[in-house]
């Protein structure tokens, strides 16, 4: 979604800004650096550790090249330090750790990865003052509490939800849909979307059938729905439930096009489901890893020697969001750059982003990919409600 | 109880020595905010614990029933309280209301696990009970439809603090001269309820219905044989076990403002049990400490790790919470090894170990 | 019927899975009454030592099936040294001590081992190698593929042999003999130790069977993968009777057979819909094919645990179990 060279241009463009921050300041004492906590929180531990390590990287690298860039504020060199703390994706040690980042007066935060721990974290965040920014929690409730300073750069699952169903729905138009989760807030939360979506434009949904996030024999789910013979299933969940579920899904000759959601919208559906995964539908709130701009992805990889997973771009631009807001304001004092944060525009990693009075991210974009030769290909884009084919909607970005 | 609390030898010693600890436990929220608020909040949590532990105690350490699934009860108190006061039902409730039922609402449950179980031992007791509390967090998972009522996975938030009219214990507020922050406020509550509590357990364990329980946990058949009515030693030390644990939830619920059921996996379960073997089951003092460590190590260690690496060796090798997990693991084994009745061991444990296991 | 018959494969298979990690709990209760509770690492450690080898060996293209053979003989003895390991270290130690030390110190060691797993294979879902190509075969209209087969197959020979094993060699004769009283067995002349930690090696042997079958069936692997398995599979042993060894298998299969039939059927009986009486009441939601589920697949480990209270309820010592354990 993001083409080369525009997001090359939007670097140098950065890169422009940053060296036209430094010539604004006057000449700064050689005071010692000014340290800048910024905090991040996913989980380290546990099933989905390996995306927390994702997000985490993600804003890492921020911090890092804005460290490289010799940043000043109000006349100081400034340290940026990143504190990245475990949440073990458990609301409980969210809290905490949240309370830690609070008491270490961290200027910001970029996290948490959960909508379950982000939720209940965001409420001590406000009450401190601390800006905060979800690269991944996609949950409505988050800005629907009506909190001051906390953001998220991905769209929400009612944005996505609707995108993928209705995608499905007038692209397959199938007449009876299975709706699948795996019984966690994002999954069902997801669920509830697309199957609401679906029934409003007509389409026959059978009753709810629910694994785990731990479910790796879907077997019985998938036999009782083949006698229900449904055109379509769409599952809301991660690639590591998903992934089986579509494999065994083929093993028992169940015919239906799969469609998933972000957590099941990567390259390992295909390892891990190998060619039964060929043709799925998926979406992903915002544009792809691999989408994202190739200024961030060579810099991943040359970092971290991995290629990013899922949301790495955003927690990428989550952070970098809060140092662009420093920098405009000229402070990293909370109080001071939250208003730049709340009405800036910042052209990131995953694509252009704006702010709407909620916290979420205006006209996010939804992509929508189908698995082709073991890679997933984006085939179309929806913003704002309206669908457009991949290819037109790069060529009017380019345009 | 042991040498330390003996009375009857040196009560001024004891008098100065409980003087000593009351003193630290009013001031330490205050010298903690100086450290930061998170360790309020931490030591909120191992008070919390204490409370679990306490109350798992009952059952485990009284009357020797091996409870796997005693999280359950701290859900349904917990979620009692979530759902008599938030938004989900509209209802908003007092605390001092809620607790009381969120602690019968429990019993029932507890009654209701120990009915079934009465004629079962040992390890059959512990994977029905392991059953029964995943059964309760599955419930609690899926009771979004067909009717919502704890609102699935999403879990529920907006759940109200406690408060008494205008005094609101999760706002800060500036009183006598002190920043009193939410976490401090809520620390001398739980603090009131857990010294509660302490009080009915030591008294409990030296009366009649203690004794009877330890005679259970001995030899049942020669409990009944002396005219005890096991069956109802039992049901009611699930009761009283589990009513601890609901209260505990309760307060869980209103200090986070926000619960799902993933705060009620097994492993909390299973944390629990540990704290009660590893301060050594049965006696009170050696599961309130066992609770504490356990609460406090692997925090302390989450925060010293990383920068121990940095130090030692420049750069971060393994992360600091894989450390944090392995070190747990391995004080769990090497405790156990080294005192397998626990840090604080009963007398009465003491003296079994001292005899056969295989009887 | 023949989405009934699949079920019932499918419910097989996955019982079949569970009743070889079963029969590690069992034998190691049946000889010491401990809950080996890391055993579902030790399966997950299998699995990932498959992995390993596998992933290594693929590009080669020799004939799959050879090397799935060399990944299984090289999981084997990596699980047998930890299965040793562990009960020389933290459970032996422990043999006279208080009922629930070595169930924390079990505990201590499956928190080890998972935290060790991931240090050294990663936390990230990994897929496993599929090299055996998997195939569909179409049995009276149900669908079983071969590596479902392979899977009841290996179950059955693995059976047998751990009968052979324990009411043909002298091994066996001394692993009943030291489940019946260690005292009496020790003065016969039987070494406990040595045949304790055989049974534990052994148990750690079926453990790597389990976790090449669960990778290959599954096709994926990570380092939490064990405790959820670990879990059934001990509740399957229960069932079955603890410490019985066709219990486990009886109880391994009954578990996935009401899973599989449970997350099948329930919902659909459960759907107060299909009642006359009762959609009447619920007009409002059975109107234009709604339904009103109260138990569907959401309640699949509902399910499970509720047959194994039962059981347990009616006959406390499990299906097949004739010794009921005394102490608490």
């Amino acid at each position: 979604m993001q083409h080369p060279k525009i997001s090359l241009t939007l670097v140098a463009a950065a890169v422009v800004l940053i060296g036209c921050g430094e010539q604004k300041k006057p000449a700064a004492k050689a005071d010692a650096a000014m340290e800048v906590k910024i905090g991040h929180v996913a989980p380290m531990t546990g099933g989905i550790a390996h995306l927390g390590k994702d997000n985490e990287n993600g804003a890492r690298l921020a911090l890092d090249q804005a460290n490289d860039a010799n940043i000043k504020l109000g006349g100081k060199a400034v340290k940026f330090v990143f504190m990245g703390e475990d949440d073990q994706a458990d609301p409980k040690v969210g809290n905490l750790v949240a309370q830690k980042l609070v008491d270490a007066k961290v200027a910001g935060v970029v996290g948490h990865l959960n909508s379950g721990t982000t939720i209940p974290a965001s409420a001590l965040y406000t009450q401190a003052g601390i800006p905060m920014i979800s690269g991944s929690a996609t949950n409505p409730k988050l800005t629907e509490q009506g909190f001051k300073g906390i953001f998220r750069v991905v769209a929400r699952d009612d944005q996505q939800g609707p995108a993928v169903a209705s995608y499905l729905a007038t692209q397959n138009k199938p007449k009876v849909v299975a709706v699948i989760d795996d019984a966690t807030a994002y999954g069902e939360g997801l669920a509830n979307e697309v199957e609401k979506t679906l029934k409003a434009s007509g389409v026959q949904v059978l009753p709810r059938e629910k694994g785990t996030d731990k479910t790796t024999d879907w077997k019985a789910i998938l036999t009782k729905l083949k006698g229900k013979s449904p055109d379509a299933i769409f599952y809301g969940g991660m690639d590591a439930t998903g992934g089986p579920l579509m494999k065994q899904a083929r093993e028992l000759a169940v015919k239906a096009v799969f469609a998933f959601g972000d957590g099941a919208c990567t390259d390992k559906m295909s390892e891990l489901a190998g060619a039964a995964a060929e043709g799925l539908l998926c979406s992903q709130a915002g544009i792809p890893p691999q989408a994202a701009s190739k200024t961030f992805l060579d810099a991943y990889k040359a970092k971290f020697n991995v290629d990013p997973i899922l949301y790495a771009p955003f927690t990428y631009d989550a952070a970098n969001l809060i140092i662009n807001a420093m920098k405009r304001a000229d402070s990293a004092d909370p109080a001071k750059y939250l208003p730049e944060l709340e009405k800036g525009v910042h052209n990131g990693a995953s694509g252009r982003i704006e702010f709407d009075s909620k916290g979420d991210r205006k006209d996010a974009e939804i992509t929508i990919f189908v698995m082709k030769g073991g890679k997933i290909e984006p085939i179309a884009v929806v913003k704002g409600g309206k669908t457009q084919a991949y290819a037109d909607f790069i060529k009017a970005m380019g345009g | 109880m042991n040498a330390l609390f003996d009375t009857r030898n040196n009560p001024k010693l004891v008098w100065a020595g409980v003087a000593v600890i009351a003193l630290t436990l009013l001031v330490l929220p205050f010298a903690l905010a100086q450290v930061g608020t998170t360790w309020v909040r931490i030591t909120n949590f191992a008070i919390l614990y204490v409370l679990l532990a306490l109350g798992l105690n009952i059952v485990v350490g009284f009357a020797g029933l091996l409870d796997l699934g005693y999280v359950a009860f701290y859900a349904v108190g917990a979620y009692t309280y979530a759902l008599l006061a938030s938004p989900q039902f509209g209802l908003h409730l007092p605390f001092w209301v809620i607790l009381p039922i969120g602690a019968m609402v429990a019993a029932f449950f507890g009654v209701l696990l120990g009915t079934p179980t009465l004629k079962l031992r040992g390890d059959y007791l512990a994977i029905v009970t392991l059953g029964f509390g995943e059964i309760v967090r599955i419930f609690l998972n899926n009771l979004s439809r067909p009717v919502n009522v704890t609102n699935g996975p999403q879990g529920i938030a907006g759940i109200d603090p406690f408060s008494f009219g205008a005094f609101d214990f999760s706002k800060p507020e500036t009183l006598f001269g002190l920043d009193w922050s939410g976490p401090i406020k809520y620390y001398y509550l739980l603090l009131a309820v857990v010294l509660m509590v302490l009080a009915v357990n030591v008294r409990l364990q030296n009366s009649r219905i203690g004794r009877a329980w330890e005679a259970v946990r001995e030899d049942e058949t020669a409990a009944r044989a002396m005219g005890i009515n096991t069956t109802r030693m039992k049901l009611l030390a699930f009761a009283m076990g589990a009513s601890f644990g609901g209260v505990a939830g309760g307060m869980f619920s209103a200090i986070q403002g926000f619960i799902s059921p993933e705060s009620f996996v097994l492993v909390e379960s299973i944390m629990v049990v540990a704290m009660v073997v590893l301060g050594g089951m049965g006696n009170i003092w050696g599961v309130v400490l066992g609770a504490v460590l356990l609460s406090f190590v692997p925090e302390i260690l989450r925060w010293t790790v990383q920068p121990l690496q940095e130090a030692l060796f420049g750069r971060m090798l393994v992360e600091p919470e894989v450390i944090r997990m392995l070190i747990f693991g391995l004080a769990l084994v090497l405790v156990m090894l080294f005192r397998p009745a626990g840090l604080l061991p009963s007398a009465v444990r003491q003296r079994e170990l001292t005899d056969e296991r295989a009887a | 019927m023949d989405i009934f018959l699949q079920q019932v494969i499918n419910g097989l298979t996955l019982g079949a899975v569970y009743a070889v990690v079963a029969l590690g709990y069992t034998m190691v209760y049946g000889i010491i009454q401990l809950i080996n509770f890391a055993h579902g690492e030790v399966v997950m450690i299998g699995a990932m030592v498959a992995f390993t080898v596998i992933g290594v060996l693929a590009p080669y293209g020799w004939p799959p099936l050879l090397v799935v053979l060399i990944g299984v003989a090289c999981a084997i003895p990596a699980c047998m040294l930890v299965g040793f390991t562990v009960e020389r270290f933290a459970y032996r130690p422990l043999r006279r001590a208080p009922r629930l030390a070595p169930l924390i110190s079990a505990i201590g060691v499956s928190i080890i081992l998972q935290h060790l797993a991931m240090l050294i294979w990663s936390r990230n879902v990994m897929s496993f190698p599929q090299i055996i190509e998997s195939r569909t075969y179409i049995v009276f209209g149900a669908a079983i593929t071969n590596v479902q087969i392979a899977i009841l197959a290996i179950c059955v020979l693995v059976m047998a042999g751990l009968a052979l094993l324990v009411y043909r060699t002298r091994l066996g004769t001394a692993m009943r003999a030291t489940a019946q009283n260690p005292q009496v067995a020790g003065l016969m002349g039987v070494d406990i130790n040595r045949v304790i930690a055989s049974t534990f090696g052994i148990g750690a042997a079926l453990a790597a069977i389990a976790g090449v079958m669960v990778g290959t069936y599954y096709g994926i692997a990570q380092y939490t993968m064990g405790s959820i398995l670990g879990l059934k599979a001990f509740a399957a042993a229960v069932l079955g009777g603890i410490g019985n060894i066709p219990g486990a298998m009886l109880g391994g299969v009954l578990l996935g057979i009401v899973e599989a039939l449970g997350a099948g059927y329930i919902g659909d009986l459960t759907n107060l819909c299909r009642y006359d009486w009762l959609a009447s009441l619920l007009s409002e939601r059975c109107a234009n094919g709604g339904h009103f589920i109260l138990f569907g697949s959401n309640y699949q480990d509902v399910f499970a645990f509720v047959v194994l209270i039962l059981v347990l309820v009616f006959r406390p010592s499990g299906l097949l179990g004739e010794r009921v354990g005394d102490r608490a």
